[in-house]
This record gives C-alpha cells, structure tokens and sequence, in this order.
C-alpha cells in the first residue's frame, strides 16, 4: 500500500481503504479513510467495528508510518467492541512509543470508556523463560525420570507394605477385618470375572491346537500337540493371561473407586473419624485378588485344556481318552506348581498398583482418568515383568 | 447510562417449565432491560438456574414463550443460531471451562468461530479479554485445573465475553469465593458492565452481590416472579418470604456494610 508516503508538494496523497464486509444485522458496514500529509495522518472511520472486521481493520492501519502525529475521528462510528478497541489502542501504543502524539476525536461516552477500560487492560506479556534445552538438562531430565520411577517403585513397596501391616492386624484383631467387604470384592474381581476369563482361556486352548496341530502335522507329530497344549497353558499362557485380563478390570475399577472417594476427600475424612484407609479399603481388595486370581487361575487352565482338546479332536481326531492319556503320561505335575505359584504374586501386584494409583489421584477429575488408564499399563507391564522374571528363577532351579 | 425509554431485550411471557409431574414456574412473566443489571433470587429450588438455563435455550420450556432481543428461542432452539449466541455469553457456576485446554485457549474457543480472525490477534485479543477480568498474564497457559475456583470464576467470564456478547448470564458468580475474591468479582462484574454496556443476568443467593451490583432485583418464588424493584423497593415488600430474606440479619448486615462502603463500590 502507497499509504502515508511522505509527498514532495504541499499537497495530500489521499487513499480510501474499503472493508467491503458482508455482515447480518450489520446496516453499516465499516469504512476507514486514512489521509496522509508531510505534518499529520488523519484516520476517519465510519460505521461498526467489531470482531469479524478486526483483522482487516488490523492490517489497513499497521501500514500507518509513526513518523508523525496522528489524529483519529470517530464521528462517524456507531459501534465499537473490544477487538476493534484493541486495534485502536495498538495502534496508539505504537505511535506514542515512536514520540507522536495520538488524538482521537468525535467518540461518544460508551465507545470512550470502552478505550479506556481496554487501554488500562491492555496486558503486559511478561518474559517467557523458554531457555533453549541444552544437553546438562536433557540429562537432568533423564536423572528426574529414572529418580521418579525409583520414587514409584519405593511407593509401590510401601503399599505393599502397608497391606501387609493391615493383614497382620487383622490377626491379631479380627474384629476390624471387613469381612462383608472382602466378600463383596471376592464377588467383583472374581465371580463376575469368570465368563470372560473362561471364554479367553478356552479360545486360546483352541488356538494352540490348531496353530499346533497345522505345525507338527509336517513332521508327523500331531500327538505332541497335548503336550504342547499341556506345558503352554498350564505353565504360561492360563495365568498371564488371566493376570492381563483382571489386571485390565480390576486395577481400574480399584483406582476408580478409590480415586473418587480420594477426590470427594472420603479418605480425609475417613482418616479424621479414626478409620485406617489401609485396613478398610486396601486389605480388602487386595486380598480379595490374592485369594480370586489363583482360582480364575485354575479355571483358565481347565477351559484352555478344554478347548484345546476339543481342537485336537476335531482336527487331528486325537480322542478325549487319549487326550487324557497323554496329558497325565507326558506332562509333570511341576507345570501346573509353576503356573499357580505366579497367581498370588501377580494377584498382589495388581491390587497394590490399583490401590496405590487410586490414591494418587488429585481433586479433579482429569487425574481421576489419568491415574486409571495408568493403573491399568502399569499393573499389566509389572505382571509380565514379574512373569519374565520368574521364568528366569525357574530355569535357574531346574523346574 | 442513558435515561431514555429503556428498551427490553429479553421478554419471557407466561413461560411454564416442568419436569416430569413436578412444574417448577408457571405463568412466569419478565423483562429484562438493555444495559441493567438483573439479580434474581429465589429459595433453593425455585428454579433460578432453571430460567437461566431456558433462556438460553438449554431447557426445553414446556409453554410460553421467551423472547431474546427480538428472536423468539423457541424458533431456533434445535438449529442453533450463531448470530444469537454471539449476542449472549454464559458463565456457568465453577466456570465449566474446557480442562484439555488453557485458559487461553479456552478464551480463543468461541472466537475460533468468527471467519477470517488472524490467529495472532485471536491470541493477543484472548489475552486481552484475560487481563479485562483481572487475571494476570501468565494465566493464559494454565490448564483450569491449575487455577483456584476464583480465577476459573474469571477465566469462564472471560471465555463468557470472548465475541462481546450484548447479554451475560451469570450463574452464582460469587459461590464459593472468600469474601474479598466476591467483592472483587461485583466490582468486576459493574465495571465490565458499565464500561462495555452489557445486559447482565445474575443469579445469586449472595446479598452482598445484591447490594453492590444489581439494579433490579426479581425474586422468584410460588412457581413465577413473584416481584421485581430495587434494592430499596424489596425491603418494604410485606410477602412473607421475600420480607425475611431482604430483612433477615444477614441481610441487614449485608445492608450496613454497603451503606458503610457505598462510595468505593458504586465507584
């Protein structure tokens, strides 16, 4: 734009900027003049200015050269909102600190307490540390994050602890022990488990035979598929696999309800009326997984039999009674000892990082969703590192 | 202010609203006028957040009509119609701001609507509207949850102005605050609607807030607006309810204060 070059002759270069803006229940539609001499700039506006103009209105005048007073008339103005006074007081700002003097004529007492009230709100941006990331913080934050998961693990352990403070309480006062609780979690985490625990096991069983049998049909093996079966379920796939599923239903619902009574401060006041929050809410839960998990366990393991031997049936035509022939004769009891020997440990796991994620959560409820989708990958990650584990303690002792 | 023929811009005539059996206003009547602002007060469940809610059209009224700035609700209620909710802002009791946003952000939001808006005056003119209801700068990049009740109070005002509403509705703007974030939030409240000549719709139970900020009181009660009037029209009405309210300790206490204080809050 030509606008305010400074003219050679006396006279005005003059330039009409039209905002052509079309506008519902707009009759005016707003019209700035700007006029330019060597001494002043003269800004006549006419019309409505609000927000939908504000940008056009934004770029016609930063164009303005601040190189000498400028005189606004706003005679012609019917109405001023807060955009377009912002727009104005930008621009005033930008003359008086380039020494001008800025006068503005012909507003009414609405639109000028508006300026007013917007030229004394006009915010002042305070600086913004953002200090480029430099290699020391880079590794800072590496010592943060690994410090943070050893601050986690040591709180895990505390949980953990605190249960067990609760349980030897418990004996040595049953009459606090809740026993109405336990049974009602007994029900939640593992009675209500049992047809998506049964019907995960028995389709994995069905899996494996028909994965196994299509394999060990090229060497002639097919009978090696119950052991396969045998070994595979009872010794890995029943308890994991349940362990990931109420790891999935039940650490969530364990930080759910115990973050909603944390965010309804139902604990503060529990602990105010002398009630321990470990003994009435975590031993019950906790040990309800203890004693659930090793039975969802089991009944894994016959449904993951049960279907793969349905499989090697059907596709291999290896009959029940040979099925069962073979699964007594090939495969050792020690398979089914290791597999149920995990249950109560993943059990504990997953109740501690429950609880423990539960109470974690702050007085909104954005923590409350965070801490249970945490809970959730944090039970089922711990589980298969506690199973990676053990299989390594196994293979060590010859089991 | 000006003193001429003072122009209605919300009318609700014989409204009813009821939920099921249970009718909560019947043959409702009243008006609202440009540039004042309206308290309304009422028992716990006669239904104040329930006409706020009708006016602006968030309750299916089940009779009468209600009229804002000339536009009949009813007629838009199902297609909503950008033009009006641009002349009306809300600001719901704990702020219902967006908590994936900032405050900011939050602000931006209902601007985001407007065509052709540059993002960079859409942030400086978002920043603006935060420093109008008093928040300091840096607020703008925290998340609502960072904030205490009184700032998210601000920020939902703040979000309530983003597009320069004619009409504000405010849901119990001072529950909750201490009595020094309430006094500052009725100086807010008269300043910003003095300076921007905003129509302002208040429900309250605070009769500090009565005193200090509203022009016209209505008092809701036995299902419709039983009255309406100033501050000193209310204490000679002789209705049971409405005389114990304005006339009870606490609200002659509210009353000696204002008169002590009346300078500084009537500015």
């Amino acid at each position: 734009m030509a606008t305010g070059r400074p003219g050679t002759d006396s006279c005005c270069s003059v330039e009409d900027v039209k905002l052509n803006i079309f506008r519902m229940n707009v009759s005016a539609s707003p019209n700035i003049e700007i006029e330019s001499t060597e001494f002043e700039v003269t800004v006549t506006m006419r019309g409505v200015f609000s927000l939908p103009d504000v940008t056009e209105l934004v770029a016609s005048l930063s164009t303005l050269p601040v190189d000498r007073p400028m005189q606004i008339d706003m005679a012609g103005v019917t109405r001023l909102d807060t955009a377009a006074a912002w727009a104005l007081t930008t621009l005033s700002a930008r003359f008086e600190a380039a020494g001008q003097r800025v006068e503005i004529k012909g507003l009414g007492a609405g639109p000028q307490s508006l300026l007013r009230t917007v030229a004394d709100a006009m915010p002042k941006p305070t600086e913004e540390q953002m200090s480029p990331l430099t290699l020391t913080d880079r590794l800072a934050g590496l010592g943060e994050a690994v410090a943070g998961a050893m601050k986690f693990l040591l709180a895990l352990v505390g949980y953990f602890g605190l249960f067990l403070a609760g349980l030897a309480r418990s004996l040595r006062h049953p009459s606090e022990f809740r026993l109405t609780a336990l049974i009602h979690h007994c029900e939640e985490v593992g009675v209500k488990a049992v047809p998506i625990v049964a019907l995960m096991a028995f389709l994995i069983g069905v899996v494996l035979a028909f994965q196994g049998s299509t394999q060990l049909r090229q060497f002639g093996a097919e009978v090696f598929v119950v052991d396969l079966i045998a070994i595979s379920i009872l010794r890995e796939l029943g308890i994991l696999l349940t362990s990931i599923i109420v790891a999935g239903r039940t650490a969530s619902a364990f930080t759910a309800a115990i973050g909603s009574m944390k965010m309804r401060e139902e604990i503060d006041a529990m602990r105010t009326l002398g009630i321990d929050p470990a003994m009435s809410l975590f031993v019950p839960r906790i040990l309800a997984l203890v004693i659930m998990l090793p039975i969802l366990g089991l009944i894994a393991n016959l449904m993951g039999l049960l279907g793969g031997g349905l499989m090697a049936w059907i596709e291999l035509g290896i009959s029940p009674a040979m099925f069962s022939t073979r699964l007594i004769d090939g495969t050792d009891i020690s398979h089914v000892t290791v597999g149920m020997v995990k249950a109560p440990v993943f059990a504990l796991i997953i109740g501690v990082v429950g609880c423990h994620a539960g109470m974690q959560v702050k007085s909104n409820a954005e923590s409350l969703g965070r801490m249970t989708s945490t809970a959730v990958v944090t039970a089922i990650f711990a589980v298969i590192v506690a199973d990676a584990l053990f299989s390594i303690f196994f293979a060590q002792i010859g089991m | 202010m000006d003193e001429t023929e003072p122009e209605v811009v919300i009318s609700i005539r014989r409204l009813r609203n009821q939920f099921g059996s249970q009718v909560v206003h019947e043959n409702l009547d009243l008006d609202i006028y440009r540039g004042e602002i309206l308290g309304v007060v009422g028992g716990s469940g006669t239904g104040k957040s329930v006409l706020l809610r009708t006016i602006v059209g968030l309750n299916l009224l089940a009779a009468g009509s209600v009229t804002v700035l000339g536009d009949n609700i009813l007629n838009e209620r199902h297609q909503p119609n950008d033009d009006a909710e641009a002349r009306w802002g809300v600001m719901f009791q704990d702020g219902a701001l967006f908590s994936s946003l900032t405050v900011r952000e939050n602000v931006e939001v209902p601007m985001r609507t407007v065509e052709g808006l540059d993002p960079d005056i859409r942030r400086a003119l978002a920043d603006l509207k935060i420093s109008m209801v008093g928040l300091p700068y840096l607020a703008g990049d925290k998340y609502p949850s960072e904030l205490s009740g009184g700032m998210r109070k601000r920020a939902g005002l703040a979000r309530a102005l983003a597009l320069d509403p004619q009409i504000v509705f405010l849901d119990e703007p001072t529950a909750g605050l201490d009595p020094i974030g309430a006094a500052e939030f009725d100086l807010l409240i008269r300043g910003l609607s003095r300076a921007l000549g905003l129509t302002v719709f208040l429900v309250t139970h605070d009769l500090d807030t009565l005193h200090a900020v509203c022009d016209r009181i209505a008092v809701l009660a036995e299902r419709r607006v039983l009255v309406t009037g100033t501050m000193q029209e209310m204490l000679s009405v002789d209705h049971p309810w409405v005389h114990e309210y304005f006339n009870g300790p606490r609200a002659r206490a509210a009353l000696e204060t204002k008169e002590t204080t009346t300078g500084p809050i009537r500015n």
